[in-house]
Parts: structure tokens; sequence; C-alpha cells
């Protein structure tokens, strides 16, 4: 059978439309199929993982629309528009979207923090960081309790580790 | 290497068998990773996307990379739309990074056993194959890879969210660990539903063969993980292995009913669908992967003796439509296809096979 369209390919592509009880068969060719694709495609792009995302980004809105919809500054991405896409446009995002995400993230994963694998060089410098804020609220309170010893002694420490950080 | 010498040769995971080969195929692990300085896949330029390729030449240069193996980066835009669908249907890159040709890159070793996919969804892809159930040994290759390559590169890393990723899916541990069976007893016995919904319910996902909303065909179904944050890499391969065990061990009673209970019949579907293989001119997909699915089911049982079970999965991506236009040398339309199909099934039976 050729296809109905061209009229020169073979129909692979076979679809039954039922309209109000009148029946008419279409045999078309992959490539004219792809072309008139609007009910193939829709079946098939319908459901995707974007638009179910969307959808659940969508729903967190109402109870956040107080506030201006947050627009990460280094890319440019709109929350608005990251709820439409389902992606993210750059590392930062996640910082500047940070208070509508976690309902999401609950969502998806039912949890919003990461346990598993800390990558060693950049994961280093985390460590240290964490280190660092601990030493100086340490500091802190070593000189509100005037055991100044001690606190010459964190300020050391705490020198050393941003020479580390550079 | 060159692209003809991979586009000619099968991956490890179709050669050679693993750990339960008779009922699991293969065990895929993935790590999805971003580098800090570039934006990520949507909004990336054409300029970032060369740069980003450029820094991974620099890394496989590199004399601790040399020492993971042999390595070969090809642009997607230097090849062919069928030579990139046979890597595909060899499940070495994915049908996104297929797609995305101007941008994207690719990295394979020598055996086939890793993939890192550049500039697909997000800017790398470390991706393991292994035969057999071998979900732990996967993803220890993926990790020391994935150190080698951090320790050259700057990956976008939070302290909260890990691994952060292009779509909120991934983010976290940015695993994605599959496990392909071949489960004809579950569905024969039609109980198969019942277990994936029970999957579904421990945060797997099914698909078939070739990923998202692939058909179930020739009864291979994909069980992976869904949840990637929240989870150590540990505890989610741990639950998918869980699982899969479970799975095995219904499977196998399946076969074990099917022949105390219709063992006649059954043999009559195995030699039935063998025949049909051996001696047809013409076949379609489908109906091809649902008789290999029979042919392999006989000689697990030992109905079937003198075929090699690796006949599934060699024949299985052997017959896809790009890998039949490689080894045909020329393009072909869908109904030439089954002619061809048909004539590659009957020339593999007769060579590997002691029946004919």
């Amino acid at each position: 059978m050729k296809c109905q369209e061209c009229g020169q390919k073979p129909a692979t592509v076979h679809f039954t439309k039922i309209v109000q009880g009148d029946k008419s068969e279409i045999h078309l060719c992959e490539s004219c199929a792809r072309e008139k694709g609007e009910w193939m495609n829709k079946s098939a792009a319908g459901f995707s993982i974007n638009s179910l995302l969307s959808g659940l980004l969508n729903f967190e809105s109402p109870a956040n629309t107080v506030a201006a919809p947050p627009r990460c500054t280094t890319c440019g991405l709109t929350y608005t528009q990251f709820s439409q896409v389902g992606r993210f446009g750059c590392a930062d995002c996640y910082n500047h979207f940070r208070p509508r995400l976690e309902p999401l993230l609950r969502k998806v994963h039912g949890s919003t923090s990461h346990v598993g694998k800390v990558p060693q060089r950049t994961g280093g410098r985390i460590k240290t960081r964490r280190e660092l804020d601990e030493l100086r609220s340490k500091l802190q309170g070593a000189v509100q309790q005037e055991k100044f010893e001690e606190a010459a002694v964190l300020r050391d420490k705490i020198r050393e580790l941003e020479q580390q950080l550079g | 290497m060159s692209v003809d010498e991979f586009l000619n040769k099968s991956p490890t995971w179709m050669r050679e068998n693993g750990p339960e080969s008779d009922i699991v195929i293969s065990t895929r692990v993935r790590l999805a990773r971003n580098l800090a300085k570039y934006p990520f896949h949507m909004l990336l330029t054409d300029r970032d996307a060369d740069s980003i390729i450029e820094e991974l030449r620099k890394v496989l240069a590199s004399t601790e990379m040399k020492r993971e193996g042999n390595f070969e980066l090809f642009r997607s835009r230097e090849l062919s739309d069928v030579e990139r669908q046979v890597f595909v249907e060899k499940h070495l890159i994915s049908p996104t990074l297929a797609e995305e040709e101007r941008r994207s890159a690719f990295i394979l070793r020598a055996d086939e056993i890793v993939s890192i996919m550049v500039n697909e969804e997000d800017h790398l892809r470390i991706q393991i194959i292994l035969p057999g159930l071998q979900v732990h040994e996967a993803w220890q290759t993926a990790s020391r890879l994935d150190d080698v390559l951090e320790s050259k590169l700057e990956y976008a890393f939070d302290e909260k969210y890990g691994y952060l990723t292009s779509c909120p899916t991934n983010v976290g541990s940015g695993i994605r660990a599959s496990v392909m069976m071949h489960l004809p007893g579950l569905v024969l016995t039609n109980q198969i539903n019942r277990i994936l919904t029970a999957i579904s319910q421990v945060g797997l996902v099914v698909r078939g063969l070739y990923g998202e909303g692939s058909d179930a065909t020739g009864n291979i179904f994909q069980i992976s993980n869904q949840i990637t944050l929240g989870q150590s890499e540990d505890e989610i391969l741990a639950n998918l292995k869980g699982v899969v065990k479970q799975i095995l061990d219904h499977e196998r009673a399946a076969r074990n009913q099917l022949v105390r209970d219709n063992r006649e019949v059954l043999e009559d579907r195995i030699w039935r669908s063998y025949g049909i293989l051996a001696y047809a001119q013409k076949i379609e997909s489908k109906e091809a992967m649902q008789r290999l699915s029979d042919v392999r089911l006989g000689i697990d049982l030992g109905t079937i003796k003198g075929v090699p079970a690796n006949i599934l999965k060699e024949l299985m991506v052997l017959t896809r439509p790009a890998f039949l236009q490689k080894i045909t040398g020329k393009e072909l339309a869908p109904g030439e296809r089954d002619w061809r199909r048909a004539a590659i099934i009957r020339e593999r039976l007769r060579s590997e096979s002691n029946l004919l």
C-alpha cells in the first residue's frame, strides 16, 4: 500500500479515526506521518517529565504569590520560566530559587538534603568552610568569656584555614 | 580506535556473561555531573559547549585518565545519523545526545563498558554498562572515573543539594542505576503487572528496552531508581539490588511453574518461534523480539540445546533499524528492513547452532 499523502513511499503508519461514529482510515509513510504529526506527537510527548514537573511547580504557586517571582541573577532565568520548562539555567538557580524549591524537591524525592558522595576537591573546601564557621563561633564565645589564651589559639587556626581556602 | 572500529564491534555487555545472566541482561549506572563555571544545557552557547569539550580533551590526555584505560572522544557532528543511532542502539549514548548533534560529544573506552556523554542534558554523564547483575561493580567504576574527572574539573556541587543538575529530578547524587531483565516467565503467567505495580511503590521505575517511553518488547524490562536526593548511593543501589533479587526469585518460580503445568504447550511455543526465526524471509521488529525471547527461554530451560544464550541480546541490538542499515551499508526503507532483519537472524542461527 502506498502513502495517501505523497503517493510514493509505502504506508507504514496506519490511523483509524472515529468521529461521531464515522470511521475513516488513514495510511501514511513515516515522513508524511511525522509532518502531519499532530495526533502522534501529542500522545507521545504530552505526558513527558517536563509537563509533569511543571504541573508540580505550578501547583506550588497559589500559596506563594505574594512576592514577585524570583529571578536568577547569574543567568537571568525567572522562576516562572523554570516552572514552564522544568530545567534550571545554571548552578546558581538553585540558590536563587531556594525557598520555592524545597516543597518541589520534597514532592519529587521525599527529601531536601543530599546525603551521598561528596566530591574530594570541591568537597574538601566545603569541609574547611564548615570547620571555619565552627571555629569562628568558638572564638566569639572565648572572647566573651575573656579566655584570651584560648582565643589566640583559635585565631591562629582560623588564619591557617583561611589561607588554605585562598 | 576509529569510529569504524567501534561501530563494527559489540560492547562487553552484549558479548559476555555476568552474575545471574540467565535473567539479568545488563546493569547500567549513570552519574550526572555539571561544571560550575558554565550555564546548564538549556542556556549553553555553542562556544561554551566547545570549550567544555576542549576541557574534556585535556582531561583525557592526563596521566591519571590514561591509567583508567584507552579513551576516544567523538564529536557527534562528525558522525552520520545512522552511525550515531548505532551507538544509541548499543546503549552507549542516549537518544537525547544523538539529537543534540551540534553541541554534543561522547567519550568511549575501548571495551565500551565506559561511556561519557558530554553536553547531554547535563555537561557530563558518566555511564558504565556491565553484563549481568553487577550493581556495585558498576558504581565503583563510575565513582572512580568521577574522582579522576573531578580532580581536573570544577563541579557544580552544593553543600545541601549535592551535585547540581539541569533537571531537579536528578539533583543530589545524580545517580541513575538500571538493571535490564528478561522476564518471560512472569509475562506468560500473567504476574508481571502485579509485580510492576509493587515495584513502583518502592521508589523504582520500570521502562522498556530503549528507556523512557519505549515498550517492553521481547519481555525485556528496565528497572531503575527514581529518587536521587536524600538517599546515599549505597542505599539506592542496595534497594535496587534487593528488589531485583526478589524479581529474580519470582521469575524462576514462574518458569518452574510453567514447566510443571504446561510443559508441552510451552515447548511447542518455543519450537514454533525457533522455526519462524530459522526460516522466515521477512519479520517485523516486534515479532522478532517476541520470538527471540521465546528462543532464549527455551535455551534457559534446556529445551533448545546447541544455541548460545547470548543470541537474544546480540540479535535484539543487531536487528534494530540503524544496525541493519550499517550492516547492509545503505539506507533501508521500513519494508526492506523486515527482509534484511529476517536474513540476519537466519544467518546468525545457522552459524551459531548445531541444530539446522
